[in-house]
């Protein structure tokens, strides 16, 4: 089993959905709907605690690893998330992302957590704050007018950098 | 230790000149913030004030900056927590970029940047932002993509 405790939440994204919290759990866990709001990326998981997760680019690489720590549907989904591709974000220690969803009134309330388990540099974290609203965005438009938001995107430049430091 | 600070950023299919009116334009404002109304003319000196629909003012200020489609600048202190208010002013940034499409680059979206900051000491003031612009936010993008807000009622239970 991981051990949990030793993420600590660095960037928190809420995004409320009109929606159900079951429909947003089709978003986040199947790859029909993955490869329309996120980067033309297939998830795949295996729906149980201790179950592989993966995040595929479209070439067929593995871009994220990871194993399912929590798994409630439709509520909570935790994985552990070990970047593969780029090959030199293979350096950055696996963090974990958390998913929750509530019903807020007639929308969903979806929380993206993203936690690390070490003193991570804001450089670093700055990757995850520019693409979760990114992805998350182009989810919600997706639920609700049936067509994704993709916005390009690259790694910034900091934190290229900052993980090029890491040994 | 940098000021208390509430960033966010979400991503809207529209232009940045509908984005920008969406912002301020009191009939558009009371449509996706659940009733309450902005009064101002956006100009920069002029003052600012949200109102609830019974007429109680929520908050009040003066825009510091207004340069139409890109950036709003509102010093902003609330009116109607004692606690909040307490804290006294702080300054509400919002910025409008445009954004290129995935995978072909072929037209833009809109990027809205909220950045809300304290003038001064505290954190209940950013607390309580922090729990609000994730549903205006979240309502306007439904608005201006679908002609419909994501949802009609304010959350009580999340202030």
């Amino acid at each position: 089993m991981v051990d949990i405790s030793r993420f600590k939440p660095k960037t928190v994204y809420v995004i409320y959905i009109a929606s159900t919290p079951e429909k947003v759990w089709q978003a986040l866990t199947s790859s029909e709907f993955t490869r329309k709001y996120f980067w033309e990326r297939d998830v795949e998981i295996e729906p149980k605690l201790g179950g592989a997760f993966v995040l595929l680019r479209p070439d067929g690489r593995v871009n994220v690893r990871g194993k399912v720590v929590v798994y409630d549907p439709p509520r909570k989904l935790s994985v552990t998330w070990q970047v593969e591709w780029p090959e030199e974000f293979r350096r950055l220690p696996e963090c974990l992302v958390t998913y929750e969803l509530v019903q807020a009134g007639e929308a969903v309330r979806l929380t993206m957590t993203e936690s690390h388990s070490w003193d991570v540099p804001e450089a670093i974290l700055s990757g995850g704050r520019m693409g979760w609203p990114a992805i998350l965005s182009s989810l919600k438009s997706l639920l609700e007018g049936g067509k994704p938001l993709a916005i390009a995107m690259e790694p910034p430049k900091d934190m290229i950098e900052a993980i090029k430091k890491l040994r | 230790m940098s000021k208390p600070k509430f960033v966010y950023v979400t991503y809207v299919r529209t232009t940045p000149e509908k984005l920008w009116a969406a912002l301020t334009d009191p009939q558009t404002i009371r449509k996706y913030w659940f009733g309450i109304t902005a009064e101002s003319d956006f100009k920069p000196g002029s003052p600012w004030s949200l109102n609830f629909e019974d007429g109680r003012t929520a908050d009040t200020g003066e825009i510091l900056e207004a340069a139409a489609p890109r950036r709003l600048v509102i010093r902003w202190r609330n009116e109607f927590k004692q606690e909040l208010k307490a804290e006294g002013y702080s300054r509400c940034t919002m910025e409008i970029e445009t954004a290129d499409y995935y995978p072909d680059r072929g037209g833009k979206g809109a990027k809205l940047t909220i950045t809300h900051e304290l003038e001064g000491e505290g954190t209940k003031f950013i607390e309580a932002v922090s729990a609000g612009w994730p549903k205006v936010l979240s309502n306007l993008k439904s608005l201006l993509e679908t002609g419909d807000v994501a949802f009609q009622t304010r959350l009580q239970s999340h202030g």
